[in-house]
Formats: structure tokens, C-alpha cells, sequence
């Protein structure tokens, strides 16, 4: 087994005295594709938004590729990090939100080209061909010059997908990410993200709904209950034969 | 006689009328033109009010909030006099209708500060998270992400402040600038009549204000179908 891209070693965060992770140890390998599931409020976006440097943690310590996310290492000790280090570090990650936060004012093709040209340099040819790659890839190519307001919700967040990817991530977070659309509308983002499972270097973390989807593409499950993983295992075995009580009612009320 | 104009007093009032007002209308340029100067250093200054209003170190938050909030709660007379009379002593002599100009500026960016911080408020929060995940530098994301999406919106209570600034701009007459309040009260003085030189200021205000007004709510009405939120 290779050595995790992520892991969180007894990480805790709260708002006040709200304690939303809770001495969580959790690790992903490079490749995986994990699902996190539990009731709303246990923590499960928090781990994302974590890794993606939108929160900071209390206690404990997270390590992504090997190197601690929110801690550098300073005349060999860890001091909390730097802008400069959350910076280089934020390259490696890629996230998806709930809401797609897609920049409104600009096109499709600009919202995709405009972090890889300001912050990998890209030329305007180079970001504009890739930006195409991706738009292929998500099938909106006849999109690129419109504005995210003239989208469905559904080509909005497969548009979001792309301009992540656009950054060429190593891990993928995906925060809930058809939970803002219209039943119609969640297949085509699925499909998506499915396409994206099937290639094996890209290490998936995602929080979603979606008991189905989590099964067909995830390698493993996470059920997590106020601020920690309370059961995890294959899809098959935490869907087919939970061993928790908790995780049997929560499965039996998400239908 | 002023501006190289001559006053009718012996053909009634309305021949009156007709013959001052081309220099009211000479009056009325010098307002709009400290009027639109005045704004655009609010807008400058204001912006960057409401940039340092919001900088992460509390010492320079602070101490602008402090700023906006001494240049909000003195009188635009009392500024207006320190830059005209006391700069002066100091070395820093500007024209009057600049130093004029530059009051009024200076007090209107205070008021725009706010507007343009409830303006960038009122972007929504995941668009700084979008753009932190796509690791943009704030400054990038500032210009290119937050304030293209805070303008649009604040546009309308801009509109309004242009149309307060107009309104006073007669202030500065007490620095010696002959604007439009200023000439009728100059033709009030030599030919003892008052009440229709004023009147006329009032008319000719009254119909810049529907004016203005007209074209902020078109602006109103217009971008956001053009695609801008104004939320």
C-alpha cells in the first residue's frame, strides 16, 4: 500500500463551543476515490474545506502528499503556515462546490482560463486549448462564450468541474455537488464525475447525497458522525451489511 | 454686467429672465464641472477608503475608519475653509475652484467609502472561496473577481450621490467661486431683484435633479438586464 495523500491525525476544529471535527484521523492512499456520508452538521464538508485551506484546524495536524497542510517545518519545528506555504500547497487540490461559485461576470472559457493564466503562467493559446480539453470533456464546448447565468444549474457545475480541473489537481474535492439541482439535472454532473472515477491517478474525496453514486464509484465509504469517521469500509459492506446501529439508522432514513 | 453678459431691466421680467440666463447657464457649467470633478475624486478616494477599511492589519483598518469617520462628522464648510485658509499658510496653495473641488471630494468619499464596502459585501462569500481554491492572489482576486461584481451594484447609489454633490456645490461660493447660486446672487445685488435670478437657480436645479434621477433608474433598470446583478 503507498502512503496516503491525505491524512488527518486527531484533527479538531469548533466554532466555539461547537465542536465539528473531533480528534479525526482519516487517511486517503494516492488513487482513492472515498466517499464521506453522514447526517448534516457531522462534519463532512468541514474535512474538504479543511484540505482546501477554507478553514483552519484547532488541534492535530493534516499532511497532504507527505507535507503538513496548515504547519511548515522551521529550523525543525512545525510552525503554523505561512500565506506562502497555503499557497503552493492549494496547487494540488481542486474543489467543487455546492453552490459552483462560478465567477458570473465572466464567460465560460474566462472562468476557465483565468487561474491557469495568472497563477500557472499559462499563455492565452495554452490556457485556451486546455480550457477546450476540458470543455470537451465535460460536452459544453458549443458553451464557451456564454455567461454561468445563461446555464442550466447542471452545465453550471459541470463547468465548476472544469475550471477545478483546469489547475490539474492531484485530489479532487467534491462538497456536495448535485445537491443544488434539480432532480433532472443531477445525471449529466454524475456522468461527469464518473468519467473523472475511471481515470486512476486522480484521488477523489467527495460529500454527497447521492447513496447510489457513492457506491458505483467509490473504492471506499466513510459514514461520519459528529466530527469523526464512526464506520468506514467498501461500498459493498458499509451499504450491504453495516455493522453500526448509528449507520443502520442513517442509511434507513436516507432511503 | 458678468461673464460679458448685460442684464434687461427695463422690459419686465420676463425680458429679464432671458437676459440673465445665459449667465446662469455659465454659472450652472462651473457647478457641473466642480460637481463631476468632486465626484471623481470621491470615487478614487473612496475606493481607496474602503480598500484600507479592509485591510486584515486592525492598525490600518482603524485607523481609516477613524478618517472616514472624522471627514463624515465635520462640516464640508469647516474643510472647505481648512484647505482654502490654512494650507495656504503652510505653503500648499491650490486655485480656488480646484481646493473647491477637492472638499468636496474629499467629503463625498467618505459616504462612498461605505457604499463601495457594502457593495463588495454583498458579493457573495463563495466567490472568494472559489477563487482561493483556484489559489488566485487576493489582489487578483480583488480587482477581477470581487470588484467587477461590487460596481454594477453600487452604480445606483453612486448616481445619488452625484446628484447630492451638485447640490453642494453653491457652498463653495463662499470661497469666491461664482457658480450658479453665486452669479444670481450677484445679479440680485445690482439690480435689487432677488426673486427671479433665485427662482431660476431653483428651476434649472429642479430639472438637473429629475434628470439626474431619470438616468440613474434607467441604469437601474438596464444592467441588470444586461446581465449584471444589482441585487
Amino acid at each position: 500500500m503507498s502512503d496516503p495523500i491525505i491524512l488527518f491525525d486527531k484533527v479538531k476544529k469548533a466554532y466555539g463551543n461547537f465542536t465539528v471535527i473531533n480528534e479525526l484521523d482519516f487517511e486517503v492512499r494516492r488513487g482513492e476515490k472515498v466517499t464521506i456520508i453522514g447526517p448534516s452538521g457531522s462534519g463532512k464538508s468541514t474535512v474538504l474545506r479543511i484540505l482546501m485551506t477554507l478553514e483552519g484546524i484547532n488541534a492535530g495536524a493534516v499532511y497532504v502528499g507527505g507535507e503538513p497542510l496548515w504547519h511548515e517545518r522551521r529550523n525543525s519545528s512545525l510552525v503554523p503556515a505561512s500565506e506562502k506555504h497555503l499557497r503552493k500547497m492549494r496547487t494540488q487540490l481542486g474543489m467543487v462546490f455546492q453552490q459552483f461559485n462560478l465567477f458570473p461576470h465572466m464567460t465560460v472559457l474566462r472562468n476557465l482560463t483565468e487561474a491557469p493564466r495568472v497563477v500557472l503562467g499559462l499563455s492565452k493559446a495554452e490556457a485556451r486549448h486546455r480550457a477546450e480539453e476540458l470543455l470537451e470533456l465535460v460536452g459544453l464546448v458549443d458553451q464557451a462564450h456564454k455567461f454561468p447565468g445563461q446555464l442550466s444549474g447542471g452545465q453550471q457545475q459541470r463547468v465548476g468541474i472544469a475550471r477545478a480541473l483546469a489547475m490539474r489537481p492531484k485530489i479532487m474535492l467534491f462538497d456536495e455537488p448535485t445537491s443544488a439541482l434539480d432532480p433532472e439535472l443531477v445525471g449529466e454532473v454524475l456522468n461527469v464525475i464518473r468519467k473523472l472515477a475511471a481515470e486512476h491517478d486522480l484521488t477523489m474525496l467527495m460529500v454527497t447525497h447521492e447513496m447510489r453514486f457513492a457506491r458505483e464509484i467509490s473504492d471506499r465509504v466513510c459514514f461520519f458522525d459528529k466530527g469523526r469517521i464512526r464506520e468506514e469500509g467498501p461500498p459493498d459492506q458499509l451499504f450491504g451489511q453495516p455493522r453500526e446501529e448509528r449507520t443502520r439508522d442513517f442509511l434507513r432514513a436516507v432511503g | 454686467m458678468l461673464y460679458g453678459f448685460t442684464w434687461d431691466t427695463s422690459n419686465g421680467e420676463l425680458a429679464f429672465a432671458l437676459s440673465i440666463l445665459p449667465i446662469l447657464l455659465t454659472g450652472l457649467l462651473t457647478t457641473l464641472k466642480a460637481a463631476f470633478l468632486g465626484f471623481f475624486v470621491a470615487c478614487v478616494l473612496g475606493l481607496l477608503f474602503a480598500v484600507l477599511r479592509g485591510m486584515p492589519s486592525k492598525l490600518v483598518a482603524w485607523s481609516t475608519a477613524v478618517l472616514i469617520e472624522f471627514i463624515r462628522d465635520t462640516p464640508l464648510i469647516v474643510q472647505l475653509f481648512f484647505l482654502y485658509y490654512v494650507l495656504p499658510e503652510y505653503g500648499i496653495v491650490f486655485p480656488a475652484f480646484l481646493t473647491g473641488a477637492l472638499a468636496l471630494g474629499i467629503q463625498y468619499s467618505a459616504y462612498i467609502s461605505e457604499v463601495y464596502r457594502a457593495g463588495i459585501q454583498a458579493v457573495d462569500h463563495g466567490q472568494r472561496e472559489a477563487a482561493k481554491s483556484l489559489d488566485l492572489p487576493p489582489s487578483r482576486t480583488f480587482t477581477h473577481v470581487i470588484l467587477p461584481q461590487a460596481i454594477p451594484r453600487v452604480i445606483p447609489a453612486m448616481g445619488n450621490y452625484l446628484v447630492s454633490i451638485t447640490k453642494d456645490v453653491p457652498v463653495l461660493s463662499v470661497v469666491t467661486i461664482v457658480e450658479m447660486l453665486n452669479a444670481a446672487k450677484i445679479i440680485g445685488d445690482q439690480t435689487f431683484n432677488y426673486l427671479v435670478p433665485l427662482s431660476m437657480v431653483g428651476g434649472i436645479y429642479l430639472i438637473l435633479t429629475i434628470f439626474a434621477s431619470a438616468l440613474v433608474r434607467l441604469a437601474d433598470v438596464n444592467l441588470p438586464k444586461k446581465g449584471i446583478p444589482l441585487r
